[in-house]
Protein backbone atom coordinates (compact mmCIF):
# COMPACT_ATOMS: atom_id res chain seq x y z
CA UNK A 1 0.00 0.00 0.00
CA UNK A 2 1.67 3.18 -1.18
CA UNK A 3 -1.06 5.81 -1.20
CA UNK A 4 -0.54 8.44 1.46
CA UNK A 5 -3.34 10.73 0.41
CA UNK A 6 -7.07 10.26 -0.05
CA UNK A 7 -8.40 10.74 -3.56
CA UNK A 8 -11.01 13.25 -2.36
CA UNK A 9 -10.83 16.26 -0.04
CA UNK A 10 -14.26 15.42 1.38
CA UNK A 11 -15.76 12.33 2.99
CA UNK A 12 -19.32 12.15 1.74
CA UNK A 13 -19.95 8.41 1.54
CA UNK A 14 -18.45 5.01 0.87
CA UNK A 15 -20.34 4.44 -2.38
CA UNK A 16 -17.69 4.45 -5.07
CA UNK A 17 -14.84 5.15 -2.65
CA UNK A 18 -11.68 3.40 -3.89
CA UNK A 19 -10.43 0.45 -1.86
CA UNK A 20 -7.05 2.19 -1.46
CA UNK A 21 -8.75 5.09 0.32
CA UNK A 22 -10.56 2.80 2.74
CA UNK A 23 -7.33 0.90 3.41
CA UNK A 24 -5.42 4.13 4.00
CA UNK A 25 -8.00 5.28 6.56
CA UNK A 26 -7.95 1.90 8.35
CA UNK A 27 -4.15 1.81 8.37
CA UNK A 28 -3.92 5.39 9.68
CA UNK A 29 -6.51 4.63 12.37
CA UNK A 30 -4.18 1.98 13.80
CA UNK A 31 -1.63 4.68 14.63
CA UNK A 32 -4.28 6.76 16.31
CA UNK A 33 -5.52 3.89 18.39
CA UNK A 34 -2.05 3.65 19.88
CA UNK A 35 -2.30 7.32 20.90
CA UNK A 36 -5.60 6.67 22.68
CA UNK A 37 -3.78 4.27 25.01
CA UNK A 38 -1.18 6.83 26.07
CA UNK A 39 -1.32 8.80 29.31
CA UNK A 40 -1.50 11.99 27.21
CA UNK A 41 -4.06 11.26 24.52
CA UNK A 42 -3.32 14.29 22.43
CA UNK A 43 -1.07 15.18 19.52
CA UNK A 44 -0.42 18.67 18.10
CA UNK A 45 -1.12 17.76 14.47
CA UNK A 46 -4.12 19.97 13.70
CA UNK A 47 -3.02 22.91 15.83
CA UNK A 48 -4.44 26.12 14.41
CA UNK A 49 -7.13 24.37 12.37
CA UNK A 50 -10.76 25.08 13.16
CA UNK A 51 -13.46 22.47 12.80
CA UNK A 52 -17.20 23.14 13.00
CA UNK A 53 -19.59 20.38 14.00
CA UNK A 54 -22.96 21.17 12.47
CA UNK A 55 -25.54 18.81 13.89
CA UNK A 56 -29.00 19.45 12.51
CA UNK A 57 -30.16 16.15 13.99
CA UNK A 58 -29.80 14.76 17.48
CA UNK A 59 -26.74 12.70 18.23
CA UNK A 60 -24.75 11.88 21.33
CA UNK A 61 -22.30 9.21 20.33
CA UNK A 62 -21.25 10.52 16.94
CA UNK A 63 -20.96 14.14 18.06
CA UNK A 64 -18.92 13.31 21.16
CA UNK A 65 -16.78 10.90 19.17
CA UNK A 66 -16.03 13.55 16.52
CA UNK A 67 -15.41 16.20 19.14
CA UNK A 68 -12.98 14.00 21.07
CA UNK A 69 -11.19 13.10 17.85
CA UNK A 70 -10.89 16.77 16.93
CA UNK A 71 -9.63 17.84 20.34
CA UNK A 72 -7.14 14.99 20.50
CA UNK A 73 -5.64 16.30 17.29
CA UNK A 74 -5.45 19.77 18.92
CA UNK A 75 -7.90 21.43 16.53
CA UNK A 76 -10.14 24.25 17.69
CA UNK A 77 -13.73 23.07 17.79
CA UNK A 78 -17.02 24.91 17.46
CA UNK A 79 -20.28 23.09 18.00
CA UNK A 80 -23.54 23.98 16.44
CA UNK A 81 -26.84 22.30 17.04
CA UNK A 82 -30.27 23.28 15.85
CA UNK A 83 -31.63 24.09 19.25
CA UNK A 84 -30.45 27.53 20.24
CA UNK A 85 -29.20 28.47 16.75
CA UNK A 86 -30.40 30.83 14.06
CA UNK A 87 -31.97 27.92 12.20
CA UNK A 88 -34.81 28.29 14.68
CA UNK A 89 -35.10 31.88 13.45
CA UNK A 90 -35.61 30.73 9.87
CA UNK A 91 -32.10 31.01 8.45
CA UNK A 92 -31.49 28.80 5.41
CA UNK A 93 -28.80 26.14 5.37
CA UNK A 94 -26.97 28.03 2.66
CA UNK A 95 -26.82 31.20 4.75
CA UNK A 96 -25.79 29.29 7.86
CA UNK A 97 -23.00 27.59 5.94
CA UNK A 98 -21.77 30.79 4.31
CA UNK A 99 -21.70 32.57 7.66
CA UNK A 100 -19.69 29.77 9.17
CA UNK A 101 -17.34 29.91 6.22
CA UNK A 102 -16.84 33.64 6.79
CA UNK A 103 -15.51 32.74 10.23
CA UNK A 104 -12.61 30.86 8.54
CA UNK A 105 -13.49 27.27 9.31
CA UNK A 106 -11.21 24.62 7.78
CA UNK A 107 -13.38 21.53 8.14
CA UNK A 108 -17.13 21.05 8.57
CA UNK A 109 -18.60 17.90 10.08
CA UNK A 110 -22.28 17.79 9.23
CA UNK A 111 -25.27 15.70 10.18
CA UNK A 112 -28.59 16.52 8.58
CA UNK A 113 -31.94 14.81 8.11
CA UNK A 114 -31.90 15.53 4.37
CA UNK A 115 -29.90 13.19 2.18
CA UNK A 116 -27.33 15.00 0.04
CA UNK A 117 -26.78 17.95 2.38
CA UNK A 118 -23.01 17.33 2.71
CA UNK A 119 -22.73 17.12 -1.08
CA UNK A 120 -24.61 20.41 -1.35
CA UNK A 121 -22.22 22.06 1.11
CA UNK A 122 -19.18 21.12 -0.97
CA UNK A 123 -20.62 23.28 -3.75
CA UNK A 124 -21.14 26.40 -1.66
CA UNK A 125 -18.19 26.51 0.74
CA UNK A 126 -14.46 25.85 0.52
CA UNK A 127 -13.98 23.84 3.72
CA UNK A 128 -13.44 20.05 3.77
CA UNK A 129 -16.79 18.40 4.39
CA UNK A 130 -17.25 15.24 6.45
CA UNK A 131 -20.62 13.53 6.40
CA UNK A 132 -21.69 12.50 9.90
CA UNK A 133 -24.98 11.07 8.64
CA UNK A 134 -27.36 12.51 6.04
CA UNK A 135 -30.95 11.32 6.09
CA UNK A 136 -31.31 7.76 4.83
CA UNK A 137 -28.27 8.15 2.59
CA UNK A 138 -24.88 7.45 4.21
CA UNK A 139 -22.97 7.50 7.49
CA UNK A 140 -19.45 6.77 6.27
CA UNK A 141 -17.48 7.07 9.52
CA UNK A 142 -19.80 4.58 11.24
CA UNK A 143 -19.23 2.03 8.48
CA UNK A 144 -15.48 2.68 8.55
CA UNK A 145 -15.34 2.04 12.27
CA UNK A 146 -17.42 -1.11 11.83
CA UNK A 147 -15.00 -2.32 9.17
CA UNK A 148 -12.02 -1.35 11.32
CA UNK A 149 -13.46 -3.30 14.26
CA UNK A 150 -13.97 -6.37 12.05
CA UNK A 151 -10.47 -6.05 10.65
CA UNK A 152 -9.05 -6.17 14.18
CA UNK A 153 -10.97 -9.36 14.87
CA UNK A 154 -10.67 -11.24 11.58
CA UNK A 155 -7.46 -11.85 9.63
CA UNK A 156 -9.14 -10.90 6.35
CA UNK A 157 -12.40 -9.34 5.25
CA UNK A 158 -12.37 -11.24 1.99
CA UNK A 159 -15.40 -13.54 1.88
CA UNK A 160 -16.28 -12.70 5.48
CA UNK A 161 -20.03 -13.31 5.79
CA UNK A 162 -21.69 -10.24 7.27
CA UNK A 163 -25.45 -9.90 7.66
CA UNK A 164 -27.01 -6.52 8.41
CA UNK A 165 -30.21 -6.99 10.40
CA UNK A 166 -33.07 -4.56 10.79
CA UNK A 167 -34.53 -1.53 9.08
CA UNK A 168 -32.39 -1.43 5.95
CA UNK A 169 -34.69 1.00 4.14
CA UNK A 170 -34.16 3.92 6.51
CA UNK A 171 -30.64 3.09 7.53
CA UNK A 172 -27.68 5.16 6.38
CA UNK A 173 -25.48 2.87 8.48
CA UNK A 174 -26.65 -0.11 6.41
CA UNK A 175 -26.01 1.66 3.11
CA UNK A 176 -22.49 2.77 4.05
CA UNK A 177 -21.71 -0.67 5.44
CA UNK A 178 -22.92 -2.41 2.29
CA UNK A 179 -20.76 -0.23 0.03
CA UNK A 180 -17.70 -0.36 2.27
CA UNK A 181 -17.86 -4.08 3.03
CA UNK A 182 -18.43 -5.00 -0.60
CA UNK A 183 -15.41 -2.93 -1.63
CA UNK A 184 -13.35 -4.80 0.95
CA UNK A 185 -14.49 -8.13 -0.49
CA UNK A 186 -16.91 -9.27 2.21
CA UNK A 187 -20.08 -11.25 1.44
CA UNK A 188 -22.91 -9.00 2.58
CA UNK A 189 -26.49 -10.07 3.20
CA UNK A 190 -29.42 -8.30 4.85
CA UNK A 191 -32.28 -9.48 7.02
CA UNK A 192 -35.44 -7.63 7.92
CA UNK A 193 -39.19 -7.25 7.29
CA UNK A 194 -39.98 -7.11 3.55
CA UNK A 195 -41.40 -3.62 4.03
CA UNK A 196 -38.06 -2.37 5.31
CA UNK A 197 -35.78 -3.74 2.60
CA UNK A 198 -35.31 -1.73 -0.58
CA UNK A 199 -35.82 -3.78 -3.77
CA UNK A 200 -32.71 -2.44 -5.51
CA UNK A 201 -30.47 -4.31 -3.09
CA UNK A 202 -30.75 -7.48 -5.17
CA UNK A 203 -29.02 -5.70 -8.03
CA UNK A 204 -26.01 -5.17 -5.80
CA UNK A 205 -25.66 -8.92 -5.37
CA UNK A 206 -26.90 -8.95 -1.80
CA UNK A 207 -28.78 -11.90 -0.44
CA UNK A 208 -32.02 -11.00 1.35
CA UNK A 209 -33.53 -12.87 4.31
CA UNK A 210 -36.81 -12.37 6.12
CA UNK A 211 -36.22 -14.51 9.17
CA UNK A 212 -33.26 -14.32 11.50
CA UNK A 213 -33.17 -18.12 11.97
CA UNK A 214 -32.41 -18.52 8.25
CA UNK A 215 -29.37 -16.31 8.62
CA UNK A 216 -27.73 -17.42 11.84
CA UNK A 217 -26.23 -20.75 10.76
CA UNK A 218 -24.50 -19.16 7.74
CA UNK A 219 -22.79 -15.97 8.91
CA UNK A 220 -19.67 -14.84 10.75
CA UNK A 221 -20.95 -11.43 11.77
CA UNK A 222 -24.33 -9.90 12.56
CA UNK A 223 -24.42 -6.12 12.35
CA UNK A 224 -27.67 -5.45 14.19
CA UNK A 225 -29.26 -2.08 13.48
CA UNK A 226 -31.33 -0.08 15.86
CA UNK A 227 -35.04 -0.14 15.16
CA UNK A 228 -35.54 3.58 14.69
CA UNK A 229 -38.77 3.94 16.58
CA UNK A 230 -38.91 7.62 15.57
CA UNK A 231 -39.01 6.67 11.86
CA UNK A 232 -41.69 3.97 12.18
CA UNK A 233 -44.84 6.04 11.73
CA UNK A 234 -45.46 4.37 8.36
CA UNK A 235 -46.65 1.05 9.79
CA UNK A 236 -43.78 -0.99 8.36
CA UNK A 237 -44.23 -3.79 10.88
CA UNK A 238 -47.17 -4.57 13.17
CA UNK A 239 -45.54 -4.26 16.58
CA UNK A 240 -42.23 -4.16 18.38
CA UNK A 241 -43.05 -7.51 19.95
CA UNK A 242 -43.66 -9.09 16.58
CA UNK A 243 -40.39 -7.62 15.32
CA UNK A 244 -38.58 -9.22 18.24
CA UNK A 245 -40.20 -12.59 17.48
CA UNK A 246 -38.90 -12.69 13.90
CA UNK A 247 -35.72 -10.61 14.00
CA UNK A 248 -34.62 -10.26 17.61
CA UNK A 249 -31.09 -11.58 18.12
CA UNK A 250 -31.16 -13.71 21.26
CA UNK A 251 -28.78 -16.08 23.00
CA UNK A 252 -31.00 -19.10 22.24
CA UNK A 253 -30.94 -18.29 18.54
CA UNK A 254 -27.17 -17.71 18.42
CA UNK A 255 -26.53 -21.03 20.13
CA UNK A 256 -27.78 -22.79 16.99
CA UNK A 257 -24.68 -21.61 15.11
CA UNK A 258 -21.66 -23.94 14.90
CA UNK A 259 -19.13 -21.18 15.51
CA UNK A 260 -19.66 -18.09 17.66
CA UNK A 261 -21.10 -15.14 15.74
CA UNK A 262 -19.59 -11.71 16.24
CA UNK A 263 -22.11 -9.00 17.10
CA UNK A 264 -21.92 -5.36 16.05
CA UNK A 265 -24.44 -2.62 16.79
CA UNK A 266 -24.10 1.07 15.93
CA UNK A 267 -26.02 2.10 19.08
CA UNK A 268 -28.05 3.22 20.86
CA UNK A 269 -29.47 -0.22 21.62
CA UNK A 270 -33.14 -0.92 22.18
CA UNK A 271 -32.50 -3.73 24.64
CA UNK A 272 -34.67 -6.79 24.11
CA UNK A 273 -36.08 -5.39 20.88
CA UNK A 274 -33.45 -5.97 18.18
CA UNK A 275 -30.87 -7.43 20.56
CA UNK A 276 -31.34 -9.24 23.86
CA UNK A 277 -29.40 -7.86 26.80
CA UNK A 278 -27.31 -11.00 27.34
CA UNK A 279 -26.12 -10.90 23.72
CA UNK A 280 -25.36 -7.17 23.81
CA UNK A 281 -23.20 -7.68 26.90
CA UNK A 282 -21.92 -11.10 25.83
CA UNK A 283 -18.37 -12.12 25.04
CA UNK A 284 -18.84 -12.00 21.25
CA UNK A 285 -20.26 -8.50 21.26
CA UNK A 286 -17.83 -5.85 19.97
CA UNK A 287 -20.20 -2.98 20.65
CA UNK A 288 -18.01 -1.06 23.09
CA UNK A 289 -14.95 -1.81 21.00
CA UNK A 290 -16.76 -0.07 18.14
CA UNK A 291 -17.16 3.05 20.24
CA UNK A 292 -13.45 3.11 21.15
CA UNK A 293 -12.44 2.55 17.54
CA UNK A 294 -14.82 5.28 16.42
CA UNK A 295 -12.56 7.95 17.89
CA UNK A 296 -9.43 6.49 16.25
CA UNK A 297 -11.13 6.16 12.86
CA UNK A 298 -12.47 9.72 13.01
CA UNK A 299 -9.01 11.00 13.99
CA UNK A 300 -7.65 9.23 10.92
CA UNK A 301 -10.24 10.84 8.64
CA UNK A 302 -9.71 14.30 10.14
CA UNK A 303 -5.93 13.90 9.83
CA UNK A 304 -6.02 12.69 6.23
CA UNK A 305 -8.41 15.43 5.13
CA UNK A 306 -7.15 18.17 7.40
CA UNK A 307 -3.43 18.24 6.73
CA UNK A 308 -2.79 19.98 3.44
CA UNK B 1 27.54 12.51 -7.84
CA UNK B 2 28.23 10.96 -4.45
CA UNK B 3 31.20 10.04 -2.28
CA UNK B 4 31.27 7.27 0.26
CA UNK B 5 32.41 8.64 3.61
CA UNK B 6 31.81 5.56 5.74
CA UNK B 7 32.12 1.98 4.51
CA UNK B 8 30.62 -1.21 5.95
CA UNK B 9 33.52 -1.95 8.32
CA UNK B 10 33.75 1.56 9.72
CA UNK B 11 29.95 1.51 10.05
CA UNK B 12 29.96 -1.43 12.45
CA UNK B 13 32.98 -0.08 14.36
CA UNK B 14 31.14 3.20 14.85
CA UNK B 15 28.08 1.40 16.22
CA UNK B 16 30.28 -0.50 18.67
CA UNK B 17 31.97 2.70 19.78
CA UNK B 18 28.62 4.44 20.33
CA UNK B 19 27.41 1.50 22.45
CA UNK B 20 30.60 1.63 24.57
CA UNK B 21 30.38 5.41 25.00
CA UNK B 22 26.77 5.17 26.18
CA UNK B 23 27.64 2.38 28.65
CA UNK B 24 30.68 4.23 29.94
CA UNK B 25 28.66 7.37 30.57
CA UNK B 26 25.87 5.53 32.37
CA UNK B 27 28.09 3.01 34.22
CA UNK B 28 26.09 0.13 32.77
CA UNK B 29 22.72 -0.37 31.15
CA UNK B 30 20.33 -0.97 34.06
CA UNK B 31 18.54 2.36 33.81
CA UNK B 32 18.69 2.70 30.04
CA UNK B 33 15.93 2.60 27.44
CA UNK B 34 16.53 3.10 23.73
CA UNK B 35 14.15 4.82 21.34
CA UNK B 36 14.79 5.12 17.60
CA UNK B 37 13.15 7.61 15.27
CA UNK B 38 11.57 5.97 12.24
CA UNK B 39 12.90 4.77 9.84
CA UNK B 40 16.69 4.56 9.94
CA UNK B 41 17.02 5.84 13.49
CA UNK B 42 14.95 2.82 14.44
CA UNK B 43 17.34 0.36 12.77
CA UNK B 44 20.35 2.15 14.28
CA UNK B 45 18.72 1.97 17.71
CA UNK B 46 18.27 -1.78 17.28
CA UNK B 47 21.92 -2.24 16.31
CA UNK B 48 23.14 -0.20 19.28
CA UNK B 49 20.78 -2.07 21.61
CA UNK B 50 22.08 -5.37 20.27
CA UNK B 51 25.67 -4.29 20.96
CA UNK B 52 24.81 -3.19 24.48
CA UNK B 53 22.98 -6.46 25.12
CA UNK B 54 26.02 -8.44 23.99
CA UNK B 55 28.43 -6.43 26.13
CA UNK B 56 26.29 -6.33 29.28
CA UNK B 57 24.47 -9.67 28.82
CA UNK B 58 21.05 -8.10 29.37
CA UNK B 59 18.02 -7.38 27.20
CA UNK B 60 17.71 -3.73 26.30
CA UNK B 61 14.24 -2.19 26.27
CA UNK B 62 13.81 -0.70 22.80
CA UNK B 63 11.07 1.31 21.15
CA UNK B 64 10.19 3.05 17.90
CA UNK B 65 8.97 6.60 17.60
CA UNK B 66 6.95 7.98 14.69
CA UNK B 67 7.11 11.76 14.79
CA UNK B 68 4.82 12.49 11.83
CA UNK B 69 2.05 13.94 14.00
CA UNK B 70 4.50 16.28 15.73
CA UNK B 71 6.21 17.75 12.67
CA UNK B 72 6.18 21.49 12.17
CA UNK B 73 6.18 21.19 8.39
CA UNK B 74 3.08 19.03 7.91
CA UNK B 75 1.22 21.91 6.38
CA UNK B 76 2.61 23.18 3.12
CA UNK B 77 4.10 19.85 2.21
CA UNK B 78 2.91 18.57 -1.11
CA UNK B 79 2.82 14.93 -0.23
CA UNK B 80 2.16 14.10 3.35
CA UNK B 81 4.32 11.43 4.91
CA UNK B 82 2.70 8.14 5.69
CA UNK B 83 1.76 7.89 9.30
CA UNK B 84 3.19 4.87 11.06
CA UNK B 85 2.82 3.60 14.57
CA UNK B 86 4.81 4.56 17.61
CA UNK B 87 5.81 1.35 19.33
CA UNK B 88 7.25 1.78 22.78
CA UNK B 89 6.17 -1.18 24.85
CA UNK B 90 8.07 -0.35 28.03
CA UNK B 91 7.40 2.43 30.49
CA UNK B 92 9.84 5.26 29.74
CA UNK B 93 9.07 7.11 32.95
CA UNK B 94 12.18 7.47 35.20
CA UNK B 95 14.36 5.74 32.59
CA UNK B 96 17.45 7.28 31.02
CA UNK B 97 16.35 7.40 27.41
CA UNK B 98 18.79 7.35 24.51
CA UNK B 99 17.06 8.86 21.49
CA UNK B 100 18.62 7.62 18.25
CA UNK B 101 18.50 9.16 14.78
CA UNK B 102 20.62 8.76 11.66
CA UNK B 103 21.43 12.35 10.68
CA UNK B 104 21.34 15.45 12.88
CA UNK B 105 20.71 18.46 10.66
CA UNK B 106 18.31 21.33 11.50
CA UNK B 107 17.29 19.82 14.84
CA UNK B 108 13.60 19.99 13.99
CA UNK B 109 13.11 16.24 13.93
CA UNK B 110 14.65 15.98 17.38
CA UNK B 111 12.41 18.77 18.65
CA UNK B 112 9.36 16.83 17.41
CA UNK B 113 10.69 13.61 18.94
CA UNK B 114 11.21 15.27 22.33
CA UNK B 115 7.62 16.50 22.35
CA UNK B 116 6.36 13.08 21.33
CA UNK B 117 8.40 11.37 24.08
CA UNK B 118 7.10 13.79 26.73
CA UNK B 119 3.54 12.86 25.76
CA UNK B 120 4.29 9.19 26.36
CA UNK B 121 5.90 9.49 29.77
CA UNK B 122 8.38 11.37 31.94
CA UNK B 123 11.89 9.99 31.47
CA UNK B 124 14.58 10.78 34.04
CA UNK B 125 16.85 12.05 31.26
CA UNK B 126 16.86 12.05 27.47
CA UNK B 127 20.12 11.99 25.56
CA UNK B 128 20.60 12.16 21.83
CA UNK B 129 22.73 9.71 19.85
CA UNK B 130 23.17 10.35 16.12
CA UNK B 131 25.19 8.56 13.51
CA UNK B 132 26.09 11.69 11.53
CA UNK B 133 26.12 15.30 12.67
CA UNK B 134 26.16 17.47 9.55
CA UNK B 135 25.72 20.88 11.18
CA UNK B 136 23.30 23.69 10.16
CA UNK B 137 21.20 23.62 13.30
CA UNK B 138 18.11 25.83 13.37
CA UNK B 139 17.27 25.09 17.00
CA UNK B 140 19.39 24.95 20.20
CA UNK B 141 19.87 21.18 20.08
CA UNK B 142 23.08 19.16 20.30
CA UNK B 143 23.90 15.47 20.30
CA UNK B 144 25.40 13.68 23.32
CA UNK B 145 26.84 10.79 21.31
CA UNK B 146 28.00 11.30 17.72
CA UNK B 147 29.15 8.65 15.25
CA UNK B 148 30.90 11.11 12.97
CA UNK B 149 30.90 14.85 12.43
CA UNK B 150 30.70 15.73 8.74
CA UNK B 151 30.89 19.40 7.80
CA UNK B 152 28.56 19.96 4.83
CA UNK B 153 27.18 22.74 2.69
CA UNK B 154 23.42 23.22 2.55
CA UNK B 155 23.39 22.01 -1.04
CA UNK B 156 24.81 18.63 -0.09
CA UNK B 157 22.82 15.65 1.10
CA UNK B 158 23.95 13.05 3.61
CA UNK B 159 22.50 9.60 3.11
CA UNK B 160 22.83 6.83 5.66
CA UNK B 161 22.28 3.44 4.04
CA UNK B 162 21.38 0.43 6.15
CA UNK B 163 21.25 -3.27 5.34
CA UNK B 164 17.68 -3.57 6.63
CA UNK B 165 16.26 -1.19 4.01
CA UNK B 166 19.04 -0.38 1.53
CA UNK B 167 20.91 -3.67 1.29
CA UNK B 168 24.24 -2.32 2.58
CA UNK B 169 25.73 -0.32 5.45
CA UNK B 170 27.35 2.92 4.27
CA UNK B 171 27.18 6.69 4.45
CA UNK B 172 27.16 8.75 1.26
CA UNK B 173 27.70 12.45 0.71
CA UNK B 174 25.80 13.67 -2.34
CA UNK B 175 26.34 16.91 -4.20
CA UNK B 176 22.93 18.55 -4.49
CA UNK B 177 21.65 20.25 -7.60
CA UNK B 178 19.59 22.87 -5.82
CA UNK B 179 21.02 26.26 -4.74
Amino acid sequence: MNATKLSSRHLLGLQGMPKEDIQLILETAKSFKEILNRPIKKVPTLQGKTIANLFFENSTRTRISFELAERRLSADVVNFSVTGSSVGKGETLKDTARNIEAMKIDTVVIRHSAAGTPQFLTKIIQANIINAGDGCHEHPTQALLDIYTLQEKFPSLKNLRVCIVGDILHSRVARSNIFGLQTMGAKVSVCGPATLIPRELEKLGIEIFHHIDDVIPNVDVLNVLRIQLERQSGGFFPSVREYHTFFGVTKERLEKAHTPITILHPGPINRDVELSADVADGSHSLILEQVTNGVAVRMAVLYLLGVE
Amino acid sequence: MSTQIIDTKTFSRTIKRLAHEILEYHHGAETLGIVGIRTRGDFLARRIAQQISEIEKITMPIGTLDITLYRDDLRGKLSQPQLKTTDILYNITDKNIILVDDVLFTGRTVRSALNALMDIGRPATIQLAVFIDRGHRQLPIKADFVGKNIPTSLAQEVQVLMKEVDGEDAVLLKEGEKL
